[in-house]
């Protein structure tokens, strides 16, 4: 199994503050990963790296074994807790923007065969999250489960390497949640792709991850709050046919890669 | 607080008031001619019909025009004209003062003085400038309007949520589509909004440039006959620039309505 992102030494500093440390990750494709942690402990930076918006200021990230670009590129999708979507477009226009994005540089509209093509192929797309019967209602007309799954819609329309899920399902009723975490699962094996989840609930990251990650700050001066950042605390396999993971030490080597990630029939 | 009228009943209490104004004028003129056959400053209704019936539907004597017709043209043409260009540079400029930090380094402070400047200051320039003519007038509206609406149009974009313009980014999106496609459809609403609070502006500027100077136009005409008194002229005219504003604004309150009707949505959550 290949490495779809790998980060070496990462740390992040803004002056004296320290927000991210050491940290060394490597993340095979095809793996569903788990973030979770304290407020205050870097996953919202550490998603923000991931998606090119912030630098490391020292340590380098790459993805498909190349560097990084540092600004938000369609290999990696995102869906964010809130205003994923474009309220000024109907569900189908909503998924059908990207494809627009990709095809005319120019105007960003498409027109005639070309439109028809990505229309039927935005269809599909929108059937599989379970919102074919609301293709022209506007987001506002739409609950709150619905928005986040028209967001992971139009998130996959450009088949993105990577999909970055920030806290998407945080501010639904369990009920609601529980149908995302339904939802979710077969499209991440459907569409093949790395999944990278910060989540503040911890049932929810070790029921949808293959492996999770927690970070939080190792130590703490209290003379110097921002003087240690934080990095990986714990990272569990959560495959069960793999043994036990040993707190604090991830695996790294080759083997252990192959274990932790992909999808499995 | 939880009475809420019927749309019988919300049409009667709006017409109320004026029907009260109407009223009262009239009572006041009444009495005023009364105590003096001669008064001048509150005609009665039927004075101010005549007056109207001259200078809409009879030919000027000297010009051969329709009086209250070719003022209304001259005026709403630099009206228009005026606040086009200025929603245009509103447009165009606020957007990309908005989306491009470099053109937001560069020009925002200058457009933030900009708008500190009175206009009305800037007339008699304008006047050396550009002549007695239309154009001193139109630009005139667009000096006081169009800072205006750049900073609005700039900080309504500013305001958009910045998770849509990274998601528009992880969908491939160049800085030129995510300005037509994802900021430009959601400004639009915010603008006609600015738009609609610039009839006022507008219209002060005009009336006041062409009370100044001018040879035709409604603000030409209430000036001119402010010597004589006439009230029997000047009340229909202020009237009938009070009714086209108000149609201006609702017509750009009914386009917005239809055009961008996602905006209108009330928010139900």
């Amino acid at each position: 199994m290949t490495t779809a992102l790998s980060f070496r030494n990462v740390w992040v500093e803004y002056g004296d503050q320290v927000v991210l440390e050491r940290v060394n990750l490597e993340i095979p494709a095809g793996a569903f990963i788990s973030i979770v942690g304290p407020s205050g402990a870097g996953k919202s930076t550490f998603l923000r790296l991931v998606l090119g918006q912030e630098r490391p200021s020292r340590g380098s990230i790459t993805i498909g074994g190349k560097p990084l670009p540092p600004e938000p590129r369609p290999d990696r999708g995102v869906v964010f807790q809130r205003y994923s979507v474009f309220p000024h477009l109907t569900v189908l226009r909503n998924v059908l923007i990207g494809l627009e994005f990709e095809k005319s540089p120019i105007l960003g509209r498409l027109t005639g065969a070309a439109r028809r093509e990505a229309i039927a192929r935005c269809g599909t797309l929108i059937d599989a999250v379970g919102l074919g019967d609301h293709r022209d209602k506007y987001p506002s007309a739409l609950s709150g489960g619905m928005q986040q799954r028209l967001a992971i819609a139009q998130a996959l329309a450009r088949r993105p390497q990577v999909l970055l899920l920030d806290e998407p399902f945080g501010a639904l009723d369990p009920g609601t949640r529980a149908q995302m975490h339904a939802l979710i699962k077969p499209l991440w094996r459907e569409h093949n792709m790395t999944v990278i989840m910060v989540t503040h609930d911890i049932k929810e990251a070790f029921a949808l991850g293959t492996r999770l990650i927690a970070l939080n700050h190792h130590r703490v001066d209290p003379q110097a709050p921002g003087r240690y950042g934080a990095t990986i605390t714990y990272d569990f396999d959560l495959n069960r046919d793999t043994p036990v993971p040993v707190l604090g030490f991830p695996k790294r080597d080759a083997n252990g890669a192959s274990q932790n990630g992909g999808p499995k029939p | 607080m939880n009475i809420v009228p019927g749309r019988g009943t919300r049409v009667f209490l709006a017409l109320l008031p004026f029907v009260l104004i109407v009223v009262i004028y009239a009572i006041g003129s009444a009495e005023r001619r009364a105590a003096n056959p001669d008064d001048k400053i509150l005609p009665p209704f039927a004075e101010m019909l005549t007056s109207v019936e001259h200078l809409a539907f009879e030919p000027d004597r000297r010009t051969g025009q329709y009086v209250l017709w070719s003022d209304t043209a001259a005026s709403l043409q630099r009206l228009l004209t005026g606040l086009g260009i200025a929603t245009v540079i509103g447009l165009c400029l606020g957007l990309a003062l908005g989306v491009l930090p470099l053109v937001d380094a560069t020009f925002g402070t200058v457009v933030a003085v900009i708008c500190m400047i009175p206009p009305m200051a800037m007339l008699p320039i304008l006047f050396i400038v550009f002549g007695l003519g239309d154009l001193s007038k139109i630009v005139l509206i667009v000096f006081g309007v169009a800072p205006f609406l750049v900073r609005d149009v700039a900080f309504a974009t500013e305001r958009l949520p910045r998770e849509q313009l990274i998601k528009a980014q992880t969908l491939g999106a160049s800085t030129w589509q995510i300005a037509i496609r994802v900021v430009l459809p959601q400004i639009m609403p915010r603008l006609i909004e600015a738009v609609r609070l610039s009839l006022g502006p507008s219209f002060l500027f005009l009336i006041s440039a062409e009370a100044i100077a001018a040879d035709t136009g409604l603000g030409y005409r209430i000036f001119l006959v402010r010597r004589y008194l006439s009230m029997e002229v000047i009340l229909p005219y202020v009237a009938w620039i009070t009714l086209l504003a108000f149609l201006m604004d609702l017509a750009l309150s009914r386009l917005s309505r239809s055009a961008f009707a996602w905006a209108h949505v009330v928010e139900r959550r």
